[in-house]
């Protein structure tokens, strides 16, 4: 602070700077002082009518404020009105989808849109954990995407799915389990050839008669493509169940998929299975064919 | 500066202050040099109104200004013919329809006439804020309602300063209620850009106005009430950010209006000469303030260009009526330019890198706008394709990939759209269906597309979407876009 202060009357502070730079005291307008102190005020009623002190009482619940109001609350006040809403808004669609089948929503443009677009979060929340965001399956889990079907591919066929679950079911050694190890790689080996056009090759013959042995065909047919869609996969296209790899084709013909015994998994089975949804569904009679729709039309739908 | 300063720091070591011995009586910001030009604090400004060639132009240019009352009643093809439409996203300028993906288009307009701003604002000053702004025109009215109701700038002075009685509330009232009048009719007509002028004006009389439409109405007719009516060129002054940067966007040939220093000083009044006096050497300025008295923002031209001027040209008229008067030549006051009084010659407008600068963006932005109106097709196709999963195998040893097309409906006529893939051999693609879109209305299929894996020759594979208008072939829209297939092995 500068003893000699050439400028006394202006009101500055007596900080002079550089001969000549000083630091004045203009206050702030009055408004804006008013407006300051109001805020003051503000803050003491905020205090008391929201939620502010940081404690809880001695049930646990945090303290409240006079208007006892809480941003959860509000938020479900709201969402409830959305869901009011919503339910007021497409009431008549709901009846609908209840009343017709599959079969004619898929035939129903409008009914159709409506039914995808409404299953997105039940995709999300039941089934994509398996099957992933989008169908596009997980290891050892199906692909909904494409267009091979263990039980059946057409709307209602996926609706009975989803509806009472599947459990896939491949003994381990063939039918009789009397396949050898040797006999297994050779079986695993036409299998593979199968998938790639090549099952009548000379190279594979050998797997081609084990395959008769081990009584494949019962399931998966007498060309490696099941007669009617009852779980078993279609060993001649180019989808695979579990895997491509050769040693896993192996250990699934080794230990089979979902062999118990004794009520308990065999070590090293293929635990498949697709659970019931019409009790883990809420409102399950609609939302199944819902997610039927959808999933049909996820893009290999029959 | 530097020699000064050396010489004071020098015996600060030894006095006891520094300003021991600087001259310091007097020493503000007008004693370092820096002229302070008065800029008008003291109270409503209150300009006459004399006639002239400027005065004149002002009218003419305010009346642009009347677009904006009769623009909401225009139709076109049976709807409101300027209309931004904002919940339904669609702005209606004639036949046009633009749509939020065309906005690009708007920015384009926007930039042209801030160009247009700037390159005239170079040539000739702040022709916007003196002769265009919409708040220079509407104070211009307010104050012509003034002097109609009050009177002349001293009667208006005089009443100011009477305690407040009934006679004095018989003139103010009415002066006040016309204001806001117009501050309503003025907010009014904007929000008819916006809504429906003519719903607008139905709702009125039975009272159905919405939140959001009376909030806006009220607001900005008060804002305009108060702002045009109170605050006035205070707003030039304090507020407007346009003001201060107009006056940076002069240079020493732009012309403005400015006071001849050459040509009127000394200025004095005239007087004949006492017998045995010699009369004095005066300039042609007669110091009359008429210049002063007509500045609707209480400026004195005569210290030079200054940042309350806003280039009106009213002080013109003033001057020129003055040397009319006293037989002396016109343009004591003029458009010019700095250069033209430090005798240079200005160089052709076509010649100034600003003004050539600013010309060629503007050109763009207009041939960007053309081109945009030009090419603007009724048609939007969007692809979004399926990301979880990317692709898909199928049995027979096709890798499928899907789509959600969307296809935005821009035109006034149902589309029916349909779509196909052009792409590698082998190729097929499965539609939902022909879309079936109302104007203004966006139609969404899946679509899916399956390729090969032989014919698979890399992860991405490129293919191209075309969408066709079926209603009116002319009509066709390409996207391309990139098939995703599994690492080639």
């Amino acid at each position: 602070m500068a003893l000699h202060n050439p400028w006394p009357d202006e009101g500055n502070t007596g900080h002079i700077w550089d001969e000549d730079l000083r630091e004045l005291d203009n206050p702030p307008p009055l408004w804006w002082m008013l407006s300051f102190y109001a805020g003051f005020i503000m803050i003491v009623f905020y205090t008391l009518y929201y939620p502010v002190i940081p404690l809880t009482d001695s049930t646990g619940e945090f303290t409240k404020g006079m208007a006892g109001w809480t941003q959860i609350e509000e938020y479900h006040d709201d969402y409830t009105v959305l869901k009011d809403w919503r339910k007021a808004k497409f009431a008549d669609k709901e009846e609908k989808l209840a009343t017709m089948s599959v079969d004619e929503i898929l035939k129903d443009e409008d009914m159709k849109s409506y039914a995808v677009a409404t299953s997105k979060m039940l995709f999300g929340d039941y089934c994509a954990a398996c099957h992933g965001a989008g169908g596009q399956g997980n290891p050892n889990f199906p692909v909904l995407a494409d267009d091979d079907w263990l039980w059946g591919g057409k709307a209602a066929q996926i609706e009975a799915t989803i509806k009472n679950g599947r459990i896939g079911n491949m003994p381990a050694k063939g039918m009789m389990g009397n396949l050898t190890e040797q006999e297994i790689a050779e079986v695993a080996d036409y299998v593979i050839a199968l998938s790639e056009g090549k099952g009548n090759d000379d190279t594979v013959a050998a797997g081609k008669a084990v395959y008769t042995k081990g009584m494949c065909m019962a399931c998966h047919g007498p060309a490696g493509k099941p007669l009617a869609p009852a779980g078993a996969a279609n060993l001649t296209d180019q989808v695979w169940r579990f895997s491509a790899d050769r040693d896993e084709v192996i250990n699934v013909i080794t230990n089979g998929v979902n062999v118990k015994k004794n009520g308990v998994y065999l070590a090293g089975t293929k635990q498949a299975v697709m659970p019931a949804f019409k009790e883990r569904l809420p409102n399950a009679e609609v939302n199944v064919k819902r997610l039927a729709v959808y999933v049909h039309s996820l893009g290999g739908g029959q | 500066m530097s020699n000064e300063n050396k010489e004071v720091k020098n015996k600060s070591a030894t006095a006891a202050s520094v300003f021991d011995d600087v001259e310091i009586t007097n020493k503000n910001l007008q004693s370092i040099g820096v002229e302070i030009l008065p800029v008008h604090t003291g109270g409503t400004v209150h300009a006459k109104r004399i006639p002239g060639a400027f005065r004149t132009f002002k009218w003419w240019a305010a009346s642009f200004w009347i677009i904006l009352f009769v623009g909401p009643y225009l139709r076109w093809d049976g709807h409101q013919a300027i209309l931004f439409d904002l919940p339904n996203r669609q702005f209606h300028i004639f036949g046009i329809t633009i749509l939020p993906q065309d906005i690009w288009i708007l920015a384009m307009i926007l930039l042209f006439f801030a160009l247009l701003l700037a390159a005239s604002t170079a040539i000739a000053g702040r022709l916007w804020c003196g002769y265009f702004c919409f708040h220079t025109v509407w104070t211009d009215v307010f104050t012509w309602i003034e002097e109609k109701i009050e009177g002349q700038p001293n009667k208006r002075i005089k009443l100011d300063e009477e305690p407040m009685s009934l006679s004095k509330l018989k003139v103010k009232v009415p002066k006040h209620a016309l204001w806001l009048l117009i501050g309503l009719a003025t907010s009014f007509s904007f929000v008819a850009y916006f809504v429906d002028a003519f719903d607008l004006w139905q709702r009125l009389f039975t009272l159905d106005w919405g939140v959001t439409e009376t909030t806006a109405i009220l607001t900005l007719g008060l804002a305009t009430y108060f702002f045009a009516g109170i605050l006035r060129e205070q707003v030039c002054i304090g507020f407007c950010p346009y003001a201060r940067i107009q006056g940076a966007m002069y240079d020493t040939e732009t012309v403005v209006p400015t006071y001849d220093k050459e040509r009127g000083e000394p200025r004095g009044r005239m007087k004949r000469a006492k017998p045995g006096e010699e009369a004095p050497e005066l300039g042609d300025c007669i110091d009359c303030n008429l210049c002063v008295a007509v500045c609707p923002t209480g400026v004195d031209i005569r210290y030079g260009q200054q940042f309350g001027c806003i280039t009106c040209g009213l002080c013109i008229d003033a001057c020129d009526s003055v040397m009319e008067k006293i037989k002396k030549p016109k343009g004591l006051i003029r458009y010019a330019s700095l250069a033209e009084f430090a005798g240079k010659e200005l160089p052709a407008i076509w010649k100034r890198p600003r003004v050539i600068v600013y010309s060629s963006i503007m050109a763009f932005a207009a041939v960007m706008v053309l081109w945009g109106l030009m090419t603007m097709s009724p048609m939007d196709v969007k692809a979004l394709h399926e990301r979880a999963p990317l692709f898909v195998q199928m049995s027979d040893g096709n890798i499928q990939n899907k789509w959600t097309m969307k296809v935005v409906n821009k035109g006034n006529m149902p589309m029916k759209a349909e779509i196909t893939v052009e792409g590698p051999e082998g190729m097929a693609f499965n539609v939902d269906k022909v879309l079936d879109i109302q104007p203004g209305n966006v139609g969404s299929t899946n679509m899916f597309v399956r390729i090969p894996r032989t014919q698979l020759k890399d992860v991405n594979t490129p293919i191209v979407i075309k969408v066709v208008d079926l209603n009116n072939p002319v009509v066709v829209e390409y996207y391309e876009t990139t098939f995703i297939g599994p690492r080639v092995r």
